[in-house]
Formats: C-alpha cells, sequence, structure tokens
C-alpha cells in the first residue's frame, strides 16, 4: 500500500506537468498569436509576428512548467499568463 | 530538465532520425534528381533564362492551353530540366492540375523514366508518405517542436558545455558516446537551433492559423496577407475576349536589366490565354537570403510593367529570410556542402541520442540477457530507423536502376520499394539478436552502397571513369558518394562487431554494457 501512495505522488504531479506543458505550450502560443493583432501594426504583420514567435513562446512554456518548483506552481504559472493574454486577445479579434 | 531532454528526445527520435536524414540528402536534391533520370544528358552550355521561360511557355500553351494559372521553375544551374506546374478548370480535369519536366533547349517535355527523383527525400522530410499531406505536417510540426525543446533542455542540463566540447573519451562506453552526442551537437549548435525552429517557421500557417483565422476575413485582406507571402499573382476575372500571350523573352529581359542580375526564379501566369492576362516574374534565389517575393508584374498581352513588387513588411521580410535559411536555396556550392555536413552531424546527433538511450540502461538491467519490453522496443526501433534507413535509402535509388522502365506507376513503386525494404529491416531487427542486427545491417548498407557506382555502370551509358572523363561532376559525385558512406557504415560495422566480441567484463563492473563505440551513426 505504502508503495502504491508512492507511486501516486509522483505519478500524479508528472502528469499533471506533462498535461500544464502539452495544453500550456501550445494554448498560451495560441493566446499569443491572437493576442498580437492589439499590436498597432497592420493585420497582415501582426498575423505573421504571432505565428513567428509561437514556437519560442511554445518552447519557453514547456521549460518553464518543468523547471517550475512544483506542478501546481507550474499551472498557476500559465493561469497568470493566460488571464493576460485571454483579455488582449478577445478585444483583438 | 534532463529527463525533458532525454523523453522529448525519444519519443519522436525515430522521426526525426528519419526527417533530419532525408533533409540533410535534400540539399542535394536537384543533383540526386539528375543522377535518378540518367537519360537526360546534362547541360553542358549556360541557359538563357529568358529564351528558356519562352520555350516552355509556348509548350505549355500547346499542351495545356486551357490552364488558368502556370508557373515555370527556371533551372539555376543545378537542374538539366525545367519544372512547370499547372491549374486547369476543375471541368476539365478532375485533378485540376497537371505538371511536367521540360527540356532547356528544345522546350518539349522530356521522356525519362518514371521517378520522383530527389523530390521523394524532400517530400517525406516534411510529410512523409501513405498518409494525408496535412496529417503528415502536422507529425512532422510535432517532432520538430519536441526537437527544439530537446535543444534548449539539452543545452540547460548541459552545464559544462564548452569544456567538454574539447574533451573525447574514445572507446570508453558509455562516456564515448556521451562525448560524441556532446561533441555533435555543440558543434553545430546554432545550426540545429537555426534548422528547427525555421523549419517549423516554413508551415507556421498549418501549426498557428488562429491569428490569421481572427483578423483575415475579408477577401481583399487574404489578398493582402497572400501578397506578403508569395509571388503567385491570384487570376482576377478573366476577360470575355481571348487574346495571345506576349513575349515572354521580353518580359524576363526587363527584369533582369531592372535587377542587374541574369538570375531568375519562376515566371508565373495567370490567365493566359485571356485579354486579361498577368506575368510576373521573380526574381532567383541565389544572391540573397530571403523567400520574400521580389517579383515584377506585366500585363500579359502587351507586356507593360504594371507593378514592381520589391519589398514586403518586417514580419513578412523576417519569415522570407527564416524560410530561406532553411531551405538553403541561395547557398554556392560551398555553402551547400556546409549545410550538407553540419546537417549529417545533427543526423548523427539524434542517432547518437538515440543509442545512447540503451547504452545507459544496459548497464542498469536487472538481468542484461532478458531486457524488459521497453529497452527491447527501443533498442529494435534504433536498428531499424538508422541502419535500416540507409538500406532502405539505397534500395530506393537501386529501385531506380533496376525497375524496368515502361512499368506502369514506376514512380510510386520506387517509393514502395523503399518502405518494403524497411519494413523488412525492422523484421530483421526484431528477429536477430540485437549486436548481430546491428552488423548485419551496417554491412548490408555498406555493400549496397558501395555496389552502386558498380550497378550504374551497369545500367546506364554514364559509368563513373566516363563522368570523369567528361567533367560531369554530379555523377561523379554520387559514385564517389556512395563510396564515401560505404566505408562509413563499413567501419561502425566493424567497431560495432569487435566491441562486442571483446567485452566481457565480470558482473558489476561499470563498462560492462556491450553496445559498440562509434563516433556517429548515420548515413544515406
Amino acid at each position: 500500500m505504502i508503495t502504491r501512495a508512492h507511486r501516486a505522488q509522483t505519478i500524479g504531479p508528472l502528469i499533471a506537468r506533462i498535461a500544464a506543458a502539452a495544453a500550456g505550450g501550445y494554448g498560451i502560443a495560441a493566446l499569443l498569436s491572437v493576442a498580437v493583432l492589439a499590436l498597432p501594426i497592420s493585420k497582415a504583420q501582426a498575423v505573421l509576428t504571432g505565428q513567428l514567435a509561437s514556437f519560442a513562446v511554445c518552447a519557453a512554456v514547456v521549460i518553464w512548467v518543468f523547471a517550475a518548483r512544483s506542478a501546481l506552481r507550474a499551472w498557476i504559472g500559465l493561469a497568470v499568463v493566460a488571464a493576460v493574454l485571454a483579455p488582449l486577445a478577445w478585444f483583438a479579434s | 530538465m534532463s529527463d525533458l531532454h532525454t523523453w522529448t528526445g525519444l519519443l519522436l527520435g525515430w522521426v526525426l532520425y528519419a526527417m533530419f536524414l532525408t533533409g540533410t540528402v535534400s540539399f542535394f536534391k536537384e543533383e540526386l534528381s539528375q543522377w535518378m533520370r540518367p537519360e537526360l544528358p546534362r547541360v553542358t552550355q549556360a541557359l538563357d533564362p529568358a529564351v528558356v521561360a519562352e520555350r516552355v511557355a509556348d509548350e505549355i500553351g500547346r499542351i495545356a492551353p486551357n490552364a488558368t494559372q502556370w508557373s515555370i521553375k527556371l533551372p539555376e544551374g543545378r537542374s538539366n530540366s525545367v519544372y512547370a506546374f499547372w491549374r486547369l478548370p476543375i471541368a476539365q480535369d478532375p485533378r485540376g492540375f497537371g505538371e511536367g519536366h521540360f527540356d532547356a533547349v528544345t522546350g518539349r517535355q522530356v521522356e525519362a523514366r518514371g521517378t520522383l527523383g530527389g523530390d521523394f527525400f524532400y517530400r517525406f522530410h516534411f510529410q512523409f508518405y501513405y498518409m494525408s499531406p496535412f496529417w503528415g505536417r502536422l507529425l512532422a510540426g510535432l517532432a520538430a517542436m519536441f526537437m527544439l525543446i530537446a535543444i534548449v533542455a539539452g543545452v540547460i542540463t548541459h552545464k559544462k558545455i564548452f569544456t567538454d566540447f574539447f574533451t573525447f573519451r574514445w572507446s570508453k562506453g558509455q562516456r564515448s558516446w556521451l562525448d560524441a552526442h556532446n561533441a555533435l551537437s555543440v558543434f553545430g549548435l546554432p545550426f540545429h537551433v537555426m534548422i528547427t525552429y525555421t523549419g517549423l517557421v516554413t508551415l507556421m500557417a498549418l501549426y498557428v492559423p488562429w491569428g490569421e483565422r481572427a483578423a483575415i476575413k475579408t477577401p481583399a485582406e487574404r489578398q493582402q496577407l497572400m501578397a506578403e507571402l508569395s509571388a503567385f499573382i491570384q487570376p482576377g476575372k478573366p476577360a470575355a475576349e481571348a487574346a495571345p500571350l506576349g513575349s515572354i523573352e521580353t518580359m524576363v529581359r526587363q527584369a533582369q536589366v531592372r535587377w542587374g542580375t541574369p538570375d531568375v526564379g519562376r515566371v508565373n501566369a495567370a490567365n493566359p490565354g485571356n485579354a486579361a492576362a498577368r506575368i510576373a516574374v521573380t526574381r532567383g534565389d541565389a544572391g540573397r537570403v530571403s523567400m520574400s517575393p521580389d517579383y515584377l508584374e506585366f500585363d500579359g498581352v502587351t507586356g507593360k510593367l504594371l507593378t514592381v513588387h520589391d519589398h514586403v513588411g518586417a514580419a513578412a521580410e523576417t519569415r522570407g529570410v527564416l524560410y530561406a535559411l532553411h531551405i538553403g536555396r541561395f547557398s554556392d556550392l560551398e555553402t551547400r556542402w556546409l549545410y550538407f555536413i553540419v546537417s549529417f552531424m545533427g543526423t548523427a546527433m539524434v542517432g547518437t541520442g538515440l543509442v545512447m538511450w540503451t547504452v545507459k540502461r544496459r548497464q542498469k538491467l536487472p538481468d542484461p540477457e532478458r531486457p524488459y519490453f521497453g529497452f527491447r522496443l527501443v533498442e529494435r526501433l534504433n536498428i531499424a530507423s538508422i541502419a535500416g534507413l540507409s538500406i532502405a535509402m539505397t534500395a530506393f535509388l537501386w529501385a531506380n536502376r533496376l525497375l524496368p522502365t515502361a512499368m506502369a506507376e514506376r514512380a510510386f513503386w520506387e517509393i514502395h520499394v523503399f518502405f518494403i525494404v524497411w519494413g523488412l529491416t525492422l523484421l530483421h531487427a526484431l528477429l536477430r539478436p540485437a549486436r548481430a542486427a546491428w552488423v548485419e545491417q551496417l554491412w548490408t548498407a555498406a555493400a549496397l552502397l558501395a555496389l552502386i557506382p558498380v550497378l550504374n555502370a551497369m545500367t546506364t551509358l554514364r559509368p563513373l571513369w566516363h563522368s570523369f572523363a567528361v567533367g560531369d561532376w554530379v555523377f561523379v559525385g554520387t559514385d564517389l558518394m556512395c563510396w564515401t558512406l560505404a566505408l562509413l557504415h563499413a567501419v561502425l560495422a566493424i567497431r560495432t562487431a569487435r566491441h562486442g566480441a571483446r567485452v566481457r567484463p565480470p558482473r558489476g563492473s561499470a563498462t560492462r554494457h556491450a553496445l559498440p563505440t562509434m563516433s556517429s551513426e548515420a548515413a544515406t
């Protein structure tokens, strides 16, 4: 029983991090690619800027998720970034 | 972070290895295509792009008079034929599309064996085969994203990156694998980061369409965005009356004078044969590291210059430069070889990484005679995707020489042979003991590669001595490259076999893993 509980304790956060990396990595990148439309440049340039930056953002989010001290912190961080980008994306689109 | 590096590297590592190797070869795709159509004579005199464009445009007008659009890719000295494609009204052709290779001198469609040539590896590199290009490209993008993360995580993991770069412990088992992996990764690090990121950029509109979906709503906006990305002019509404095209030759000459260079990339037409025809003459890839549209737009009937498109916005230009860096078409021969060599090292980086996964774990196996399932799976997949891919790619070249030229669907059978052989190598890897499978497959690859020049001498009129005598460097280069790669595989095979026979240290010793010590693990 102890080993099973121990396994659950290590596997749970790991799965939480993998989910954060996959959903957060792409989600934040996608959100940013829409939020850049708020920039004061032409629509075409803004679209391309968002696309160009998205891969760096995605990689950075994944690295950050695995570098964070705990899975919970990783999710909180993602939520904060999403909360900043979401209104921008909403108003820009 | 170390685990992140290990697992992002491993999970799609086999896909990445195949993408890296076929991509590496694609830097010479024009040359490979020449080699795979040996009945087409090489081009010995310099071609005038203006004359070639006129000839091929006339020929397309004959064979596809109803085309609504066509595009001619002019040869830039690396190709002995001219590739063109055209769109047809769906009512006339269910595919809505036609294409062909044309003789630069006569303008006629060339008659050569059916083959995709170097384009097969090129397309496989980003969209694979036997699956829709859409899903293939998504898989390629996912693999590239994993690669990008693995590279960043690898750099973070590896703190003593530059000290270790100057360290190489040869024949020391796991240490040597690690050193090889580090050296290959660090030496080419800027290239590996660049090629991975720019690879994602080439298909970014597919991977991150959300900004475009949110912002681009009207056809006018769409056209504005397209104009930032490509030189394909959208065909406007055709006029009621027909009208023959004006002189393409004159239009191309006008572009050459304006640019001060004879180098022309493409000639594109919209509504040819109609009074509303437009011709775009685009600038060549040499001399500028950018894929951004740079072209002159002419009235297709009168030949009057309508618009000069020579700049795009900052973001679009960034994309154009990154795109050009990925495909390297701007490069001269020396740069192209540099691309090839560093990219080859990137392939070896992925290969050594994959092998290291098993080398590291082999020592810790509870029972080395009976490894657990995951270990065996990785071990076998490594064999088939590294040594097996060399065999399959070489088999593709063999099929090109051996399949009857009159065979139906010949081009596709060359590709089927590639996959059948690749499948057989996997079967072999599953059935044989791991080390024996490595050695046997490496030797097979070495033998097949070494015999390519012989095969070529027997099946074509362009054997190596003849190619040397007439200065046919594409054929000389291909033959010599096959021998170089054969040698590489032979060396790897010998080291693998020798290492396996020698190492039988006592249980518990730190050097007890039995995999070979080789510095690189890749080839065509």
